[in-house]
């Protein structure tokens, strides 16, 4: 699969390390659905999976928001507007956004993981009569390290979504939440039963955020996480991104969380 | 209106508590309320009391040189804020902030230690309860530790 060259068309800073692309095609376009990443090639540096932080129904721009943790990401958050990369995709499998239809919808999301979430939650939003009560659940480390901020105070602002948000730790005068996502999950409102979760965040949080929801009888197999491993080749030939039997880049990244928890438990993985 | 026994009865910490118990925790219950703002507890200063949170948010903050208050914690109804009454030398280890208008039951830790005294079942049932507030908040403090947003495969 050979990269297709993009051209950036704006950068937004959303947090200190943390920066939204909006690519535009010069030849093919590339459309990810919710859930789904693309290998972003900064030239002359390397390639990093990304996953799709925009809607792509029509012709408008890609969407990929970076979080700089190492020299490909450096280099993507570095990129100026006009800037050329290459875009390889869409790669892995997506949310399961027509499975979930008809029942409650909760989102949880740590940290960056709400980019890869931000597709999902605008789809409920804009099909919301498709989905019953839809809750959205946000922790992060910091008020200043929230993602998207206007477009969460806009969620906030409807009566047809519940939205909370907690952090680690905060300066005093936050008048929001100080603890872990976990303690969000007792309070949402959502029928157990009838409910699909998306989760997303650092793995640890996404092991305790499973087991919270279990406890508030969500079945493990209506819970569904996005894993992040080492992509390579973003297409299930050079193993990386092997975790026991399954390819993340090619089986996921998106798994239910009883397949999750039977690989994570494994300590040798 | 609900009585002090049946807003105590329907807390979570207390929930299942025989009428005998709920009787005594009342006893030493009184209805309080704080404007926003208001400092409940003060780092440093005797713990004589616990809180049953009914309405509004409280910060658990600490002071540090550098960064001035931080807020470590918020609790929200339903929430107990206090444990410092349960053990010597019995003071405050944070201050507590009223986020937003606070309405709680304030309990007084003096008269409560006197009561365990003398019924021990009492006394082995709070600390039970207690005890899972605390191990509660100890598992999300070293949860978060972790600083697990801080942390990313690099690439």
């Amino acid at each position: 699969m050979t990269p297709l060259l993009h051209r950036v068309l704006s950068r937004t800073r959303e947090t200190r390390d943390t920066w939204t692309l909006e690519l535009e095609p010069l030849g093919e376009a590339v459309r990810p659905r919710a859930g789904q990443f693309d290998m972003l090639y900064a030239f002359g540096v390397g390639e990093a999976p990304i996953s799709t932080s925009g809607e792509h129904l029509g012709d408008g721009p890609l969407t990929h928001t970076v979080r700089e943790v190492g020299a490909v990401t450096g280099a993507l958050c570095r990129l100026e507007p006009g800037d050329p990369v290459g875009v390889r995709g869409p790669l892995g499998n997506g949310w399961p956004l027509a499975e979930a239809a008809g029942g409650d919808l909760l989102v949880v999301a740590g940290g960056i993981g709400l980019a890869p979430l931000r597709p999902a939650i605008r789809h409920a939003l804009a099909q919301r009569g498709d989905y019953g009560r839809v809750s959205v659940l946000l922790g992060t480390r910091t008020p200043g390290e929230l993602l998207f901020v206007h477009e969460v105070e806009e969620w906030r602002s409807r009566f047809d979504v519940e939205v909370d948000v907690t952090v680690d730790a905060a300066p005093q005068g936050w008048h929001g939440r100080v603890g872990l996502v976990t303690t969000l999950i007792p309070g949402a409102v959502f029928d157990p039963a009838e409910a699909t979760a998306l989760v997303c965040g650092p793995e640890v949080m996404m092991v305790f955020v499973v087991r919270a929801l279990v406890d508030r009888g969500v079945p493990a197999e209506r819970i569904w996480v996005s894993l992040e491993r080492n992509m390579r080749c973003g297409v299930g030939h050079c193993g990386h991104c092997q975790l026991g039997p399954a390819l993340i880049c090619r089986d996921g990244p998106v798994f239910r969380a009883d397949v999750m928890s039977r690989l994570l438990e494994v300590r040798e993985l | 209106m609900r009585t002090l026994d049946e807003l105590i009865a329907a807390s979570p910490v207390f929930a299942g508590l025989d009428p005998e118990d709920l009787a005594s925790i009342a006893d030493c219950g009184r209805n309080a309320g704080f404007e926003a703002d208001e400092l409940i507890a003060r780092d440093g200063d005797p713990a004589n009391s616990f809180y049953l949170l009914r309405q509004g948010r409280v910060a658990i903050e600490l002071h540090t040189p550098t960064q001035g208050g931080l807020i470590i914690e918020t609790l929200d109804p339903g929430d107990i804020v206090g444990w410092a009454w349960l053990f010597p030398p019995y003071r405050w280890h944070y201050d507590v902030r009223a986020i937003e208008p606070v309405r709680a039951v304030a309990f007084d830790g003096g008269c409560l230690r006197e009561k365990c005294d003398v019924r021990r079942e009492l006394g082995y049932e709070l600390m039970l309860r207690f005890a899972q507030v605390m191990n509660d908040r100890l598992q999300h403090t070293r949860f978060r530790l972790l600083d697990v947003y801080g942390a990313s495969v690099a690439s």
